[in-house]
C-alpha cells in the first residue's frame, strides 16, 4: 500500500464518542483541558457534543455532567487552531439544537441516521448548508449492515441535501479491511469530486487502524478516532497508534506525533473509568454487529437480572436492532430473564 | 342512514384509508366523502368504488356542496404544512376538524386521557398529537394521576416501512408535538420525545418505551394498578396495544415497555404506529358525533 504524500483530516471523537464509556460525565474543566492540549499538538478538527449528540441527555441515553450548551461553550473559547463539531442524530435532536450549536462557536456539525434512512437529515443539512462558513457533514451508521451500491445511493442523498463531505461509519466495529474499500471505493467514484469523504471506525475487532488506512488507500481524507481510543465499545480507532502509522507511511496528518501520544496517556487515560480495549463484550459487538454505545447498557441489565451480556448482545444483532434503540436492551433482559425462569 | 354523522375524509393516502375502512365500521359516523390532490392516487379510486364522492380539486373541490351533503366532521390525513388552511375552510361551513397531523392548532387529543373534557369543550379543530403521543400518553398519564412526574420521556420506535415521507421530511415536528403532548396531555412537568426508525426486515412491530421520573418515589402498588386500568381503556380501540414489560422501577425511575400492534385494516399489522392514530381519531369523532346526533353539541360555522 503507498500513502506517500496523501494528506488527510483527522477528527479527534474523545469528546464526544468517549462520552459512552464515561457515561456522559465528562467535566467541562476536563473537556477544556484536553481540547486545549489537542489545539496545542495540531489536531485539526475535535468533537464535542453528549455521546449521543445534541438533545441526548434522556433517560434513555443518560443525562450528561453538563449542558451541551455549556460544553461547547467553554471548549469552543479554549482552542485556537483546532476547529469543533457537534453531532446530531434526527429523531433525537432538532434544528433548534443546531442553531444553538451554532451560536456557541462550532465550525462543523454531523448530522447523523442509519445507513438507510438518510432522507430524515434533510431538515437539518439544509438547514446547515446555509450557514456560509459551517462544514456540513452527512455521517451514516451502521454501514456494514447495507452494501456499497445502497450506501452510496444514501451518501449521495445526503450530498444532495447540501452535505460538503459525508461519511461510512462502522458504529459496530463489524467491518474487515475489504468491506471498507469496496465502500469507500465505490462512493469515491460516484459522489462528486469536490465532496470530501470520510470513515469512522470502532476498534471492536481490533480493526480500527488498518480499516482506516484502507479507507485512506480507497478515497477517503477524513478519519475519525480518538485519542487512546476513548469511546464506544472498544473504543474508536486509536488515534496516537494511526498518527504513528500515517507518519511511518508518508500520509500527512499535520499532527504532532509526541504531543498527541502524551495527551493519550497523561490526560485521557487517566480519565477511564474503565480500560477501554477489546473485552469479551466488546469483541461481541464486533463479532456480531451491534452498535457499540449498546456495551455498558448490555453490561448493567445482564447485571441486574442475572444475565450473560454476551448473550443480550448477540440478540441485540439477530434483531438487527438500530443505533438508538438503547431501551431495546432492558426489555430485552426482562423477556429473557422471564424465559429462564419460566424453564 | 339519518343517525349517523357524515363525515369527509382529506388525504386518500395510507392514514385516510386506513380510517376510511375503519370508519365504515362505525355505527355513528358514515364516510361520504374522500378529498385528494391527485387524480390518479389510488386512494380516491379505492373511495370512489366504495360509493364515497371524490375530489382530486383538494377541499376546495368539496366545499361547494359540503354544507349540502350534510358532512359535519372531517378528517385531516395530510401534512402540517396545509392543515391550517384546510381547518379553516371546513370550519367555515360548519364542520368539526379532527386534525392527524403534527400541526396542532387546535387542542390535544388522547382519547382515553382527556377525550371527555376535548368534546365537552366543544372545540371546532381538535388534534390527535402524533403516533408516539398516542402510544404513550396514556402511560405518561397514568403514572402522573398517582403521583407528580416531573419527567416524562418517551421511545418510539418504528419500522422504515411505516414512516412516511411526511414523517421524514420533517421528524423534529414528531419530537416537539409528541414531548407538548407529553406534558399538556400526560401530565408530565417537562416531557421529550424521541423517535428511532429501523428497517429490518420482516418490519418489526411498533414499539414504545415510557420513562417516568416520580418527584417523590413511586408507589409502587398504585402505579402498576393504574397501568393496567389504562392498558383496558386503550385497547377499547386498539386490541393490540399490549404491556411486554414493567412497569419497572428503579429509584425514582418508572419505566414501562409496550408494543402496539395495528388491526391491519388497511395498513399492515406491523404499522401499530398508523393504525394507532387513525383508530384515535375515529374515536374521537364517534364522540362528537354522539353529542352531536344527541343535539348535545351544533357545530357551527367559524
Amino acid at each position: 500500500m503507498d500513502l506517500t504524500g496523501k494528506r488527510i483530516t483527522i477528527h479527534d471523537m474523545c469528546l464526544r464518542d468517549g462520552m459512552h464509556p464515561k457515561q456522559h460525565q465528562i467535566t467541562v474543566e476536563q473537556m477544556v483541558k484536553i481540547a486545549k492540549a489537542m489545539d496545542d499538538a495540531g489536531i485539526p478538527m475535535i468533537e464535542v457534543t453528549h455521546g449521543d449528540g445534541l438533545g441526548g441527555a434522556s433517560v434513555n441515553y443518560g443525562f450528561p455532567a453538563a449542558s451541551d450548551e455549556e460544553y461547547l461553550t467553554a471548549v469552543c473559547k479554549a482552542v485556537t487552531n483546532t476547529k469543533v463539531s457537534a453531532l446530531l442524530l434526527p429523531g433525537i435532536g432538532t434544528v433548534d439544537h443546531l442553531k444553538m450549536a451554532v451560536d456557541c462557536g462550532i465550525s462543523s456539525i454531523r448530522v447523523a441516521t442509519h445507513c438507510t434512512e438518510a432522507d430524515v437529515a434533510e431538515q437539518h443539512l439544509t438547514m446547515a448548508a446555509k450557514y456560509p462558513d459551517l462544514d456540513t457533514v452527512g455521517f451514516l451508521m451502521m454501514a456494514h449492515m447495507i452494501g456499497p451500491e445502497e450506501l452510496v445511493q444514501q451518501l449521495k442523498m445526503l450530498e444532495g441535501f447540501g452535505a460538503n463531505c459525508v461519511y461510512i461509519t462502522d458504529s459496530a466495529g463489524y467491518m474487515l479491511p475489504d468491506d471498507v474499500i469496496e465502500r469507500v471505493a465505490l462512493a469515491r467514484a460516484e459522489l462528486r469530486p469536490e465532496t470530501e469523504l470520510g470513515f469512522h471506525g470502532h476498534h471492536n475487532l481490533a480493526m480500527g487502524v488498518a480499516n482506516s488506512l484502507a479507507a485512506v488507500d480507497a478515497g477517503a481524507n477524513r478519519i475519525d478516532g480518538s485519542l487512546a481510543g476513548l469511546g464506544a465499545g472498544a473504543g474508536n480507532t486509536p488515534l496516537e497508534v494511526f498518527i504513528a502509522v500515517c507518519d511511518r507511511m508518508g500520509v500527512e496528518t499535520g499532527i504532532d506525533l509526541f504531543k498527541a501520544m502524551d495527551i493519550a496517556e497523561d490526560l485521557v487515560v487517566p480519565l477511564m473509568d474503565h480500560i477501554v480495549r477489546v473485552d469479551r463484550d466488546a469483541l461481541t459487538l464486533g463479532y456480531a454487529g451491534v452498535y457499540s454505545s449498546f456495551l455498558l447498557f448490555a453490561k448493567r441489565s445482564a447485571d441486574k437480572y442475572g444475565l450473560s451480556s454476551r448473550d443480550i448482545l448477540v440478540e441485540l444483532g439477530r434483531r438487527r436492532t438500530v443505533g438508538g434503540q438503547e431501551d431495546m436492551i432492558e426489555d430485552l433482559a426482562l423477556d429473557m430473564a422471564k424465559a429462564r425462569d419460566a424453564v | 342512514m339519518s343517525d349517523k354523522v357524515k363525515a369527509a375524509i382529506i388525504g386518500p393516502g395510507n392514514i385516510g384509508t386506513d380510517l376510511l375502512v375503519k370508519a365504515m365500521r362505525s355505527e355513528v359516523i358514515q364516510p361520504v366523502w374522500m378529498v385528494g390532490v391527485d387524480a390518479d392516487s389510488p386512494g380516491l379510486a379505492r373511495a370512489s368504488d366504495m360509493g364515497l364522492k371524490t375530489t382530486a380539486e383538494g377541499v376546495d373541490g368539496m366545499l361547494p356542496t359540503m354544507a349540502e351533503d350534510g358532512v359535519q366532521v372531517c378528517f385531516d390525513a395530510t401534512s402540517a404544512y396545509v392543515h391550517a388552511e384546510n381547518s379553516r375552510k371546513v370550519n367555515a361551513q360548519g364542520a368539526v376538524m379532527i386534525d392527524l397531523t403534527p400541526a396542532a392548532i387546535g387542542p390535544f387529543c388522547v382519547p382515553p386521557v382527556n377525550l371527555n373534557e376535548a368534546v365537552a369543550a366543544k372545540a371546532m379543530n381538535v388534534n390527535m398529537v402524533t403516533c408516539g403521543g398516542q402510544a404513550t400518553i396514556p402511560m405518561v398519564a397514568a403514572v402522573s394521576r398517582i403521583q407528580s412526574v416531573s419527567y416524562g420521556e418517551i421511545v418510539a420506535t418504528v419500522s422504515s416501512k411505516s414512516a412516511g415521507p411526511g414523517t421524514r421530511k420533517n421528524i423534529d415536528e414528531f419530537t416537539r408535538t409528541t414531548a407538548s403532548g407529553i406534558e399538556k396531555v400526560g401530565g408530565a412537568k417537562s416531557g421529550k420525545a424521541i423517535i428511532v426508525i429501523n428497517p429490518a426486515e420482516p418490519p418489526l412491530i411498533m414499539r414504545d418505551t415510557i420513562h417516568c421520573l416520580t418527584v417523590d418515589e413511586p408507589d409502587q402498588a398504585a402505579i402498576t394498578e393504574s397501568v393496567h386500568e389504562m392498558l383496558i381503556e386503550v385497547q377499547k380501540y386498539v386490541p393490540g396495544y399490549v404491556l411486554k414489560n414493567g412497569p419497572v422501577f428503579d429509584g425514582n425511575r418508572v419505566s414501562i415497555y409496550m408494543e402496539v400492534e395495528g388491526l391491519g385494516d388497511f395498513l399492515p399489522k406491523y404499522a401499530g404506529n398508523l393504525d394507532i392514530m387513525t383508530a384515535a381519531g375515529l374515536r374521537t369523532a364517534e364522540m362528537y358525533a354522539q353529542e352531536i346526533l344527541a343535539g348535545t353539541f351544533v357545530p357551527s360555522m367559524v
